[in-house]
């Protein structure tokens, strides 16, 4: 009888643990099902480099290029502001904080991770687009520069958190050896520490890229709404994640348009897997 | 020599200013919710429904749709999340299979909450419409990464002698990780499923199109019906209703994050008790 | 008379790394057969493969043949394995349970849920281990309270309350005082009568006090085996003299 119960407990084990995959299978079917079906009526060349997206104008225009020059413009703009001052602060945290303050700043660097993304889009809003539109003289401040530094503010736990760690894994005997040699504890950092921590640093800018790639609610409330091929950064956009949250809502079941979101869908989810298949290879090239 | 001190000096002051402009906004973020928040919350504003097209009156039904999501979730992804966790942990071998798992596993972690919106929209809202149902399959198959890894580690920690113990005493592998690993590694899987259901509390975009109603007039009756849910309502409140006051916005966001931040201590305090009490 | 334990031809590896090689030599029944040898020798792993607790390891394999009463260690199934042939471990390793509960894990395990029946085994595990007077009026409380030579006798109790037929212990009074250690030592005797016993010790005059025959493991091999006088006062070996003088460990 036990020995029964265990048998089939051990069977369910087992198909939990394949669930992982089977899910990932069923994310991306469900995708090409729905999003495949917009390549029938359109072509898939004109649908990733069209500069016009118009999905209900009549006849409708399903090019994806401003989206995913939203997408990058946001993007990039989030990792310059946020790699530098990720790497020092996770320096400050690692190396140069008394100890007593070192558990504090670790734990308000992951309380910002805990807001949630739509009261960090709020937020936005009422503080930084109002900010922007004065220091730059825009007509609005909700731009793609709002959604970068807003971005960049969520991105830092992530990032600040795996380089944090790569600082600590560096062996204690590189540090020794340099300062023993004379070096001061900066130098020991900017030419030690941080060379020896630079797979680590490479992970998180990756995994920082696809988590602000894949960040919807934020971006959606700060950048404006303008599907339109960016120039700078102090205009508004339109990413790919925020059009689909954005118009979902008002497309018909089974209408082109609604196929173009999943299509969109099929290429955040695209990029999302190489990107976090490259951060995972970064993590474990020791 | 002194050059290189005073660079020091200089780098050291850069990188404590550029860490407070990180912490700080922290700060101050909390405190703005605060001060701006704290007079929205009466026991009116929590549990009565909303009133002129939810500009006044109260918030209890995303109070109750967010509680009953986050229930929903909890029962798709605890048990799935943690026997994926002992399967790995206990049962694989290394090979292809288990590394294929494991690379399921981090994929699902990266995926775009809105592309599960859109997963969500295709499979759960076509079989059980747009309801509670549909949106907490969504939120747990977006949450089961969380609770895999943090199980994972949770089970990891507890020493390899005492599985080396039970199977010397004959016990088979169930046997041994139901009666000396599990009971071991439970403060870990508690302090990580309240972490991820927290995070799933919070999150937008994979309750978009499954299961978030702009309006309801009444409370949801089951597992079949819309609902509505904090973070939605606070996107609505500040996008979709014209002339909210700032004084509901910032009560809903507050309850919201309070509620999260709340759930966030008790996982860390449970964390250091539990670390305290260890015996090995 | 029939070995309690056949080995023949046993090889052991980690990955290519060959620790017990070419392994042959009976257990006769009841006695207490005493393992000295250096570190890294093989003893260890040649005592983990009786109860066949490496396959936890996965990069090991042996080949080789192992009978227990003449069945093959691979024809009998693993847990009613174990169950006769029990381990005592280098270090105390108690759960983190009651005394109670650790002596009553195995017979748990093993279908027995009667309170009364476990608690006449627990009494009875924690007396043939000498260490029943110290613990009787504290059997719920944690194990880990004991000090390190109670919560060996408890390690010993635990493994007697399955009632095995052959007790392997390894190394199983290094780091207890001296003290300790002749409380085990006088349960091992004790025990004599019942069970097949297999002790491995870095403490040759352990060996010396303790055991009816002796084995000289030396990098992965047997190299001599007789009673324990002979092998001590007239070894047949060089290497084994060495050793057991002291010229080398």
């Amino acid at each position: 009888m036990n020995k029964r119960i265990e048998y089939i407990i051990e069977k369910a084990i087992l198909l939990s643990g394949i669930a992982s995959v089977v899910f990932v299978i069923l994310i991306f079917i469900f995708l090409l099902k729905e999003g495949l079906s917009l390549f029938g009526t359109e072509n898939f060349f004109s649908f990733i480099s069209g500069k016009n997206w118009y999905p209900i104008s009549d006849p409708p225009q399903f090019g994806i290029l401003p989206l995913i020059l939203g997408s990058v413009f946001v993007t990039f703009g989030a990792i310059v502001i946020a790699v530098p001052l990720g790497i020092a602060v996770a320096i400050y945290i690692a190396e140069v904080a008394p100890l007593r303050f070192r558990d504090i700043l670790k734990s308000g660097i992951e309380l910002l991770a805990a807001i949630p993304s739509v009261v960090l889009g709020f937020l936005g809003i009422v503080t930084l687009a109002p900010l922007l539109k004065h220091l730059f003289n825009l007509p609005s401040g909700l731009t793609a520069l709002a959604g970068s530094t807003m971005l960049a503010f969520m991105a830092l736990p992530t990032i600040v958190s795996i380089i944090e760690d790569s600082i600590v894994s560096v062996p204690r005997n590189y540090k020794e050896g340099s300062l023993a040699l004379g070096a001061t504890h900066w130098q020991t950092i900017y030419r030690v520490i941080l060379p020896a921590a630079s797979s680590g640093i490479l992970a998180a800018v990756m995994l920082g890229i696809g988590r602000v790639i894949g960040e919807t609610m934020a971006v959606l409330m700060i950048t404006g709404n303008a599907a339109v091929m960016p120039t700078s950064l102090l205009q508004p956009v339109r990413t790919l994640t925020a059009t689909i949250a954005a118009e979902m809502g008002e497309t018909v079941g089974g209408s082109s348009h609604y196929f173009a979101l999943f299509a969109i869908g099929i290429i955040l989810f695209i990029i999302s897997f190489i990107i976090n298949l490259l951060a995972d290879w970064f993590l474990h090239k020791k | 020599m002194m050059n290189t001190k005073r660079t020091e000096k200089i780098a050291f002051s850069a990188l404590l200013v550029l860490t407070l402009l990180v912490i700080a906004p922290v700060v101050m973020i909390f405190a703005v919710l605060l001060i701006k928040g704290l007079p929205a919350i009466t026991p009116e504003f929590i549990f009565s429904m909303p009133r002129d097209g939810m500009r006044a009156g109260g918030i209890f039904p995303a109070i109750v749709g967010t509680f009953y999501l986050a229930l929903g979730t909890a029962v798709f992804s605890i048990p799935l999340g943690i026997m994926a966790a002992i399967y790995l942990n206990e049962y694989a071998a290394q090979n292809w299979l288990t590394r294929t798992i494991e690379i399921a596993i981090i994929n699902l972690a990266g995926v775009p909450s809105i592309v599960y919106g859109l997963f969500g929209l295709g499979l759960f809202v076509s079989l059980f419409g747009v309801s509670i149902l549909a949106g907490s399959l969504t939120l747990a198959i977006m949450t089961l990464p969380t609770i895999i890894t943090a199980t994972r580690e949770a089970l990891n920690a507890v020493p390899r002698s005492f599985r080396e113990v039970s199977y010397s005493l004959g016990a088979s592998r169930w046997q041994t990780v139901r009666n000396v690993v599990l009971p071991n590694a439970v403060p870990g899987i508690i302090t990580g499923v309240i972490l991820g259901l927290s995070r799933a509390a919070g999150e937008t975009a994979p309750i978009l199109f499954t299961v978030a109603a702009f309006y309801l007039p009444h409370l949801p009756q089951s597992v079949y019906d819309q609902a509505m849910a904090l973070p939605y309502h606070i996107y609505v409140l500040s996008t979709q209703v014209p002339n909210v006051s700032s004084k509901i916005q910032y009560g809903t966001i507050l309850v919201l994050v309070g509620m999260v931040f709340i759930l966030n201590i008790i996982a860390s305090y449970l964390r250091a008790r539990f670390r305290r009490r260890k015996t090995w | 008379m029939v070995a309690k334990l056949d080995i023949y031809k046993l090889n052991v590896f980690f990955d290519s790394n060959k620790v017990v090689k070419d392994l042959t030599l009976q257990v006769e029944p009841n006695e207490i057969l005493g393992i000295i040898g250096p570190s890294n020798s093989g003893k260890t792993s040649f005592l983990k493969t009786l109860n066949r607790l490496n396959e936890l390891y996965r990069n090991c394999s042996t080949t080789g043949l192992v009978k227990l009463d003449g069945k093959n260690i691979h024809d009998i199934d693993i847990q009613i394995l174990r169950k006769k042939i029990g381990i005592v471990f280098a270090l105390p390793l108690p759960l983190p349970l009651t005394i109670f509960d650790n002596v009553a894990y195995g017979p748990r395990m093993h279908g027995i849920k009667n309170r009364s029946k476990l608690a006449e085994i627990v009494e009875k595990s924690l007396t043939s281990s000498a260490i029943w007077d110290e613990v009787k009026d504290r059997l719920n409380e944690p194990a880990f309270r004991l000090s390190g030579g109670q919560q060996q006798r408890l390690c010993i109790a635990r493994t007697l309350a399955v009632e095995p037929e052959v007790i392997l212990y390894d190394e199983p009074c290094s780091g207890l005082d001296p003290i300790s250690t002749q409380k085990i030592e006088d349960a091992m005797r004790q025990l004599r009568s019942n069970y097949t016993q297999i002790l491995v010790t870095n403490n040759v005059k352990q060996a010396a006090r303790v055991s009816d025959r002796t084995a000289f493991f030396l990098m992965g091999e047997l190299v001599e085996i007789s009673n324990t006088g002979d092998l001590f006062t007239s070894p047949k070996d060089k290497r084994t003299e060495e050793y057991i003088t002291g010229r080398f460990g």
